[in-house]
């Protein structure tokens, strides 16, 4: 068996295991060794991937592997990693793993909380090893239907509207995809559903090209949060429970922007260069709507929400831009905007599990209540605006960098555009980090707060050692991700 | 020299050693540990200094460039990379002596000063983040190093300014001076990629067919380069955050607000001299201009505010403008003709950043003693505290330009340079010069002769600061004593070669004469009790002294920028929008889908009988259909 | 000899009472009974076609016999239905039977 299989695989018997255990013990010990597997797994991932690139293995994708599903449509469970998926297992893997801790303290229900997390995992991991487009497409589906039921039953605030809204537009998202894709499959010649063999072909007509790229763009650019289909984000995520808000904004959104870059771009090179303006608008946008949006909102995941839509815009602009570097910075930047929004959404459902309340109106003082989450509260806050030795500074300016390559006028000015965000972060990150960790503590209510347990330590303590270490020491990541984003970014330019 | 490496890494691991520990260690732990690092590390700095200067120079007569250590950091594919490394020529090394030397007395000056205060070990913590990130800043091989560290050093000052952070003002301050600094590096950030793009590196010293290709947009990356060294140095307009800034704990303005971060911006263009010089020498006269008139506009708001540290940061704002026109009259990289200005900007640099240092630690000493940043609150403070008041004099006459203190050299040197760049530019700097003389005699006065705030002393007698706190005021006291006759151009120059500073008397007549004229008019004005003179002043020029009361309230007009225009007439309506117009779109498809299919669900009555219609409806339609086919 | 077309049109005027009955009665049992007319409409064509147009083959006779078996079976569930729902809501005009509806 494929090494690969088993990130989906794990998941799938730690449900088991959950449907076994008949207590909150062994739910937790579950959850714990399989998230831990996970970690490890896709850790070790990391050092046999980079081993095997070092021996000269310069196939563009590794590891791979594939069995026939359904041979009368070519569909086969085929996986496959290259550093871009790497890179992605190993989020995922660490925020699965920050999550369970991050929800340790969930009682109601807390063995199907868990069974439903554990199937939106499975999806995750699924959809970054795949490398069949309806295998991918079905992971994806998988991630996206738990959700629902994450946010309608588990969740805060208006949960069923949330949770109805975002499930509809993602699905929406999805139909537009399942086009596409049947699109690029008839377009090939109907010949296979594997993405290296459908580019390797590259037999699409442009005129078709053309049809099938918006769409595939749009319906991934839903997930990442692509202006205007953007407005599930915050809502949902203002409802959705901890664990789900982290791996959502963590991980989930980041399927948006992989997507948009493996199977829109990737597959159809002619028209993204062709039609990539008209999405550099759209992202050059959300970035700085999204920064703007998030100055002046009160509830703290609305802020974070909207800043998200800020962050996974330079993704998508990142990645439009069609250039080396840029595309690494689109990386960079996912796994970065990954891990600094988990950290946050791990911090807000702390101090919301405290008080009660995210509105900044009602929070003051929380320095002195709870030094530890406030401090923590800071470093993300720092990292979110791009503090150099945290991981979004690496981020933004590789995709600056990258973007700036770019030499002509309307590629510029978005570029400048795209710049102004990160002063416009340091309002709205200092506004809040201001009106709730300093000053003093006006309710009494709060004074009597206490701070983080063990277990909230050791989820936030994960994230904050994985943003710095990014940040401090980016070269490897880089240059693993960059090295595979060489041959990808060569196929769409030619 | 592979050793300088440890001047960047031990502050480093004792910013993160006491960081993590924070209160599980004892406050003077952590105080002994931050302070004996930098103790290390101003070893370190003097030893790098005088092995560098001690080892010679090429046979062309110029000091070597060396680079003991660097490491690439991060790709950018293609031929830029971010480079981390230490680069050690003169003006890096000199301003390795002037932050470990500041630094140094700052972490032992706030022994005295903090003592007792919550989150001691956290302030340490943050002054060894500092040191680092200045250090770094000045050691950078690279622009884009440089730009790390200075967001870094951005960072610290934040986190220092809002040391109190259950302070309103204190948080209100770090946040202005982080974002409006933060708005000026978006210029610095948008020169650099201009700069790297086009000249395809981001080392200092790009080869010349680089710069050939480079050549029509190098002006436009140093102007936008330069706005960010005006964001840290406190340029007009963007220097509205520096009196603000004062809000952190004194010896925090001594360091950062006054003695090196500050510099950074002036540092900066030092830094891209020869490109200035040789690509865009009208872009370093704009500088010059800019210089000129925040050093004005600063020394007349220092003359009327009345919170002691207020009228230092004004000051600082000025003095660094001294600095800026020097730099930016050059006219050639030759000290001789019109390069003077290069070597006279570096020295004033090293100069004031020790009596402005010592001005600050004094005022630190004085508010220590009588609890209050207030004019009102002091006078007649010589009597209880000699050591004070003896070293604040000292540096009040240095900055004034009094011969021979340091200040009188380096500031003669501007001025010198300013004379030969333009008659008027010359003028203008020694009217600035002699407001200088004047508003610092005029705190000087208030804070240690003048009407007494008996009430107040008899309440609480002021008494002399400790030790730990005097000594430093000594140190600096002495340097600034000596430092001018340091033979500043043999070691730093603008070619490199050189240079035997020589005092043009008639300059130095000249300002000396003015300075002299400002001091004996501050003596006249505010030595007595009685300050009739400056009270009839203010009320009979009342408009012009609010207005300069409330710096002329550049302050009121980004406050109504921010909140009138960027937050109500951006954020708002965008938030706005978001919620309802592109949302609301979104919620306005399910509604029609909602509404279509209560309007359709009628078709489903659930009568058997409405259903046979329709079906018989049906089946008779298409046998019409059919059969007419 | 009786020509086929009078049994045809007798079929067909049972047919169309049947299905006017269907769609006029508010009474289940009415409409029931409309739907044996419809049906044994239907058998008398069988018969007929079979009689007329395929002399000497017994299918029609045997789909029709089927057919009367069926309907048979038929009513007796429908009518149990119907004592059922009468049972519940005392009732059995169609236009207060809405329970299921959406």
């Amino acid at each position: 068996m494929n090494i690969l299989s088993l990130f989906p695989a794990i998941p799938v018997l730690m449900m088991l295991g959950l449907w076994l255990s008949r207590n909150l013990r062994q739910i937790h010990a579950v959850m714990v060794t399989g998230a831990s597997l996970l970690l490890g797994l896709a850790i070790a991932l990391v050092f046999v991937y980079l081993g095997l690139r070092a021996d000269g293995q310069t196939a563009e994708m590794l590891l791979t592997d594939s069995h026939v599903w359904y041979a009368p449509l070519n569909i086969h469970y085929a996986v496959g990693v290259d550093g871009i998926s790497v890179a992605m297992l190993l989020l995922s893997a660490v925020i699965v793993f920050t999550g369970t801790f991050a929800s340790w303290k969930m009682a109601d229900g807390a063995k199907e909380f868990f069974m439903w997390f554990c199937l939106l995992s499975t999806g995750v991991f699924g959809f970054f090893i795949s490398v069949d487009l309806f295998t991918m497409f079905m992971f994806y589906e998988v991630a996206l239907i738990p959700m629902y039921l994450l946010i309608g039953v588990w969740g805060t605030g208006r949960k069923e509207y949330s949770a109805m809204k975002l499930t509809l537009m993602l699905m929406g998202g999805s139909a537009l995809i399942l086009i596409g894709i049947l699109g690029i499959y008839y377009g090939a010649g109907a010949t296979t559903m594997n993405i290296t063999e459908i580019a390797a072909l590259h037999n699409i007509p442009a005129e078709m090209q053309r049809i099938w790229f918006p769409i595939v763009f749009i319906g991934f650019g839903v997930l990442g949060a692509l202006f205007p289909f953007h407005t599930w984000s915050p809502d949902g995520h203002a409802s959705a429970p901890t664990a789900v808000s982290m791996l959502h904004a963590g991980v989930l959104m980041k399927l948006g922007g992989y997507g948009c870059f493996r199977i829109a771009m990737y597959l159809l090179p002619e028209a993204a260069q062709e039609l990539s303006w008209i999405f550099i608008i759209l992202t050059t946008i959300s970035v700085v709507y999204g920064a703007f949006s998030a100055c002046v909102q009160t509830d703290l995941k609305y802020i974070n929400a909207y800043s998200s839509v800020s962050h996974c815009g330079l993704v998508l602009f990142a990645i439009l831009m069609i250039n080396t570097t840029a595309a690494t910075g689109a990386v960079l930047q996912m796994l970065s905007h990954g891990l600094m929004t988990a950290l946050f959404f791990a911090l807000i459902g702390m101090i919301y599990g405290r008080t009660h309340t995210r509105d900044i109106r009602e929070l003051s003082g929380l320095m002195k209540v709870m030094p530890f989450l406030s401090v923590c509260y800071v470093i993300a806050g720092l990292a979110n605006l791009g503090l150099p030795g945290l991981s979004g500074f690496v981020a933004e300016m590789t995709i600056f960098n990258g973007a700036f390559m770019v030499q002509d006028t309307f590629h510029r000015v978005a570029t400048i555009i795209a710049c102004t965000s990160i002063v416009i972060t340091a309002v709205y990150i200092l506004r809040l980090i201001g009106k709730i960790l300093y000053g003093t503590c006006t309710n009494p209510e709060h004074l009597k707060l206490t701070d983080a347990t063990w277990d909230e330590r050791l989820a936030v303590s994960v994230l904050i050692i994985a943003i710095a270490g990014l940040g401090l020491s980016p070269l490897w990541m880089s240059d693993m991700i960059s090295d595979s984003i060489i041959p990808l970014i060569s196929h769409i330019l030619n | 020299m592979e050793y300088t490496v440890l001047i960047l890494l031990l502050p480093f691991l004792s910013f993160i050693l006491t960081g993590l520990l924070g209160t599980r260690l004892k406050p003077a732990a952590a105080g002994l540990a931050g302070t004996a690092v930098t103790g290390a590390v101003t070893v370190l700095c003097y030893w790098t200094a005088a092995a560098y200067f001690s080892a010679g120079r090429y046979a062309s007569g110029v000091f070597p460039t060396l680079i003991p250590w660097n490491t690439v950091w991060l790709p950018f594919g293609g031929s830029l990379h971010i480079d981390l490394g230490i680069m050690l020529d003169p003006i890096s090394v000199m301003m390795l002596v002037v932050i470990s030397t500041v630094s140094l007395m700052v972490h032992i000056y706030s022994f005295g000063y903090m003592k007792g205060e919550r989150g001691f070990q956290r302030y340490y913590s943050f002054l060894s983040l500092f040191t680092m990130s200045m250090l770094g800043l000045v050691l950078a091989t690279n622009i884009f190093q440089m730009y790390i560290f200075w967001e870094l050093v951005g960072v610290s000052s934040y986190l220092l300014i809002g040391f109190y952070y259950t302070k309103k003002e204190a948080v209100a301050a770090s946040k202005k001076a982080f974002i409006v600094t933060r708005f000026a590096d978006l210029g610095f950030l948008i020169g650099i990629l201009i700069y790297g793009f086009y000249t395809g590196t981001f080392s200092f010293s790009p080869d010349a067919p680089a710069l050939g290709a480079a050549k029509a947009l190098l002006p436009v990356a140093l102007g936008l380069m330069f706005i960010g060294g005006a964001g840290k140095s406190a340029m007009f307009p963007l220097h509205i955050w520096l009196p603000d800034a004062m809000e952190g704990p004194t010896p925090v303005s001594a360091l950062i607000h006054a003695a090196t971060m500050v510099v950074a911006g002036v540092y900066l263009v030092a830094r891209m001299f020869p490109l200035f010089i040789g690509y865009a020498p009208e872009v370093l006269h704009v500088t010059a201009y800019v210089g000129a008139f925040t050093a004005l506009y600063a020394a007349i708001v220092a003359c009327v505010q009345s919170d002691i540290k207020r009228v230092l940061a004004f000051s600082t704002i000025s003095q660094i403008g001294f600095m800026i026109v020097a730099l930016g009259v050059c006219t050639s990289s030759d000290p001789h003709e019109g390069g003077l200005g290069y070597m006279a900007s570096m020295f004033h640099l090293f100069t004031h950043a020790m009596f402005k240092a010592l001005l600050f630690l004094g005022a630190g000493c004085i508010i220590h003693a009588v609890h209050s940043n207030e004019m009102s609150a002091m006078g007649g403070l010589r009597k209880y505290m000699p050591v004070t008041h003896i070293t604040f004099l000292v540096a009040c006459l240095s900055i004034a330009g009094i011969w021979p203190l340091s200040g009188f050299f380096s500031k003669d040197e501007i001025l010198a340079a300013c004379f030969s760049f333009s008659p008027w530019m010359g003028w203008i700097m020694t009217a600035i010069a002699g407001l200088t003389a004047f508003y610092m005699f005029r705190l000087y006065y208030c804070i240690f002769w003048g009407k007494e705030n008996r009430e107040l002393h008899a309440a609480h007698r002021p008494h002399e600061a400790p030790l730990t706190m005097t000594v430093p005021l000594m140190i600096l006291a002495a340097i600034t004593l000596v430092a001018g006759w340091i033979p500043f151009g043999e070691f730093v120059s603008s070619d490199g070669h050189a240079y035997r500073i020589h005092i043009d008397w008639t300059v130095a007549g000249i300002s000396l004469c003015v300075a002299a004229a400002g001091i004996a008019l501050a003596t006249w004005m505010y030595l007595r009790e009685d300050r009739t003179v400056a009270d009839g002043l203010a009320v009979r020029f009342s408009g012009l002294h609010k207005a300069a009361y409330h710096r002329f309230y550049i302050d009121e007009i980004y406050q109504f920028i921010t909140h009138r225009i960027i937050f109500a007439c951006i954020s708002t309506p965008v938030a706005w929008f978001d919620r309802h117009v592109v949302d609301g779109f979104m919620n306005l498809l399910a509604a029609v889908t909602n509404k279509v299919s209560w309007a359709i669900k009628g078709m489903q009555s659930g009568y058997i009988q409405r259903y046979s219609i329709w079906f018989l409806g049906g089946v008779l339609s298409i046998a019409i259909i059919l059969m007419l086919i | 000899m009786i020509h086929m077309e009078y049994y045809l049109i007798v079929s067909t005027i049972m047919m169309f009472v049947g299905i006017y009955g269907f769609l006029t009665r508010r009474n289940l049992l009415a409409m029931l009974i409309s739907v044996e007319l419809i049906l044994n409409s239907v058998d008398i064509n069988f018969v007929v076609f079979n009689r007329f147009l395929f002399p000497g083959q017994l299918e029609g006779f045997f789909f029709s016999l089927f057919a009367i078996g069926i309907s048979a079976a038929e009513t007796a569930v429908a009518i149990a239905i119907i004592i059922n729902i009468y049972r519940n809501m005392k009732n059995i005009q169609v236009r207060n039977l809405d329970k299921m509806k959406w």
